[in-house]
């Protein structure tokens, strides 16, 4: 018999209490992991913007559209490389239930400006001379089956009237960071239409996409491109992508900072739970604490016996609700519409997070319990009535 | 016979918020080895602190205890424990089992300090259990053996290091008559048959009457025979 079959049958002492409290674990660990998950999913956007793109957008608000002869007076800029820009489209895709960005791009620049949108050159060249073509991402195509050839019909809102696009291209992320579940068509193809049904809506763009040589020299650029436009009509304003997706998050910020800090709340309330328990099972326990110092046992036994306790019970609940994080957030991601996070994947980080969590957790509350078992005088441990 | 325990100008207190109870006052005496000692007296005499005391689970205020020729108040905690360890076997009134643990588990408990193997200690439980005459029960969990089993299984763990001394505090307090018996009778073989020094709390005379030396503990004196 060794200590660990002991701890085993510690555990097992009260079945029912020891198995509520690794069910309360691991439906903590598992709102932690979802918690988690939908924090790092919003963040996502940030970590996969590049630093070396600018996003030059109106200066009031982006809702507000920059004209497009802006755009050859950036390019001439020195140290910009490449000028790319959008307009967001918006529409319905067969109901208001279906979410994806759809854009109106510069078919020429845009796989240039985005290298993590990897597009067969084939692909591209059909791209650039159709106007009334689209691209899509690899995850898109694959949640609606779009296939090349396939007819994309989108009823406009922001553009009204009824849009049509032929599938000419599947562009596949270059990484996991990679948002693959954008459409793209030909900002002219748009244009031309608003010219002709409201001209006084043509010739604009929603934001260009600026990529510079040297990151370093963002700062200074941004300045150079707001400087250009001062006093003007549309005044811009330049910040670099991750700024760009940062402010973008603060406008959500308030709810991912209260979710953010509820995922360490429920730390705090494992923590409470376990805690409990063992302090419970610690009290029932002085007079056999007392027993097994009188039989000669060191305080390192007693140690091993009740933190050994306390981390089973912890660890148990940290794999069993980790096992159940999967399934569950996957089913969130079933449940939130399609494409509302386009990246959404359990990060080894938050499983790690999660998983020393529970372990710090078996460890504090187990210090409470072993203070008191080895504080306990042996002579006031034999007297104590359970 | 050279004495296997002195206890010399022993004093103890408890000390209740501020206040202070004495509990044994200036106690002397000596045990003999091979001896059966009775220790009576009336409730709160201080019977079970001396008995603690020589059991080394509590420490004096003053004095000085010797046994087995250790003077175990200069010791250690740790190197008291290990003491207690392969010196003395404790048997308690109200048994002091692991509840989750088999009559076979509770005899093996005090031989995992020790370095023998898994064969060696089973030799050894086996052995206590045969002399308690409950080998037939080793997988048996305490609640599912009687107050005298409990005790005979408690005997069988205090024996199976086989320790120089037994303290047994009140060890038929919590029996029948018949257990009370049985229990009396194998701590009286174990010490004719085993040699061992037995120094037992009581409150019952007929238990008393088993042992060699009865003596009278009152508002901590000892009294003299
Ligand atoms: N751990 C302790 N803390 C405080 N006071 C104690 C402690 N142990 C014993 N006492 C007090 O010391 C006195 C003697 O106690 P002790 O247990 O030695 O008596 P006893 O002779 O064994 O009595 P009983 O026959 O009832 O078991 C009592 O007044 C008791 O309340
Ligand atoms: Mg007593």
């Amino acid at each position: 018999m060794k200590v660990f079959k002991l701890i085993f049958k510690n555990a097992l002492r009260h079945k029912l209490r020891t198995a509520l409290t690794i069910l309360a674990i691991s439906i903590a660990v598992m709102a932690f992991g979802l918690l988690r998950t939908v924090v790092t999913a919003w963040y996502a956007g940030v970590e996969a913007s590049a630093a070396n793109r600018l996003i030059s957008r109106q200066a009031v608000s982006f809702i507000f559209p920059l004209p497009y002869s802006y755009r050859d007076q950036i390019a001439k800029l020195p140290g910009v490389e490449q000028v790319t820009y959008m307009n967001w489209f918006q529409g319905v895709y067969i109901d208001k239930n279906q979410f994806f960005a759809r854009m109106a791009v510069d078919a020429e620049t845009i796989f240039d400006v985005y290298p993590e949108f990897v597009l067969d050159a084939d692909q591209l060249q059909t791209f650039k001379r159709e106007r009334n073509s689209c691209v899509v991402g690899a995850d898109l195509a694959k949640q609606y089956k779009f296939k090349i050839g396939d007819i994309i019909q989108i009823e406009g809102d922001i553009y009204p009237g009824v849009w049509q696009f032929v599938v000419r291209g599947i562009y596949r992320p270059r990484d996991k960071t990679t948002d693959a579940t954008q459409m793209f068509f030909h900002w002219q193809y748009l244009d031309e239409r608003v010219r002709q049904e409201s001209p006084e809506r043509a010739g604009n763009v929603g934001w260009y996409i600026i990529r510079i040589a040297d990151p370093a020299q963002s700062g200074a650029i941004s300045n150079q491109i707001d400087g250009l436009f001062k006093n003007s009509r549309a005044e811009t304003k330049t910040e670099t992508e991750r700024a760009f997706q940062q402010g973008f998050i603060a406008a959500a910020g308030a709810i991912i900072t209260a979710m953010n800090f509820m995922s360490f709340v429920i730390i705090g309330i494992i923590m409470l739970v376990v805690g409990n328990t063992m302090i419970m099972s610690a009290r029932e326990r002085t007079r056999e604490f007392a027993v097994f110092k009188t039989l000669g046992f060191s305080a390192g036994h007693l140690v091993g016996l009740i933190l050994g306790e306390s981390m089973l019970i912890s660890a148990l609940g940290a794999g069993l609700g980790l096992f159940f994080t999967f399934p569950f957030v996957a089913g969130f991601a079933a449940a939130v519409p399609k494409g509302f996070f386009p990246i959404f994947n359990v990060e080894p980080s938050t499983i790690i997070l999660a998983v020393s969590s529970a372990l710090v957790v078996g460890f504090v509350a187990s210090i409470f319990p072993i203070q008191r078992a080895l504080t306990t005088r042996i002579v006031d441990g034999l007297r104590h009535i359970g | 016979m050279e004495p296997i325990i002195r206890v010399q100008d022993v004093s103890k207190s408890y000390w209740r918020d501020s206040f202070e109870i004495p509990v044994l006052n200036n106690i002397s005496f000596e045990v003999p080895s091979g001896e059966f000692l009775a220790l009576m007296g009336p409730s709160g005499s201080g019977k079970t602190t001396l008995l603690n005391l020589i059991a080394g689970i509590d420490r004096p205020d003053r004095g000085t205890i010797n046994v087995a020729g250790t003077d175990i108040v200069a010791l250690n905690e740790s190197r008291l424990a290990s003491w207690r360890a392969t010196h003395v076997g404790f048997i308690f009134q109200f048994y002091n089992l692991i509840p989750v643990l088999t009559a076979y588990e509770n005899v093996e408990l005090p031989l995992l300090l020790t370095s023998l193997s898994k064969r060696e200690r089973r030799e050894h439980v086996e052995t206590a259990l045969t002399v308690v005459g409950l080998k037939d029960r080793m997988r048996h969990y305490p609640k599912q053996l009687s107050g005298g089993q409990e005790q005979r299984v408690a005997i069988a763990r205090a024996i199976t290091t086989d320790p120089t001394l037994l303290v047994a505090d009140e060890p038929t307090g919590d029996l029948d008559k018949h257990s009370a018996d049985e229990i009396l009778t194998l701590l009286e073989r174990l010490n004719l048959e085993f040699k061992k020094t037995i120094v037992m709390v009581t409150h019952d005379p007929r238990a008393a009457e088993k042992a060699h030396i009865i003596r009278h503990l009152d508002k901590g004196e000892l009294q003299q025979n």
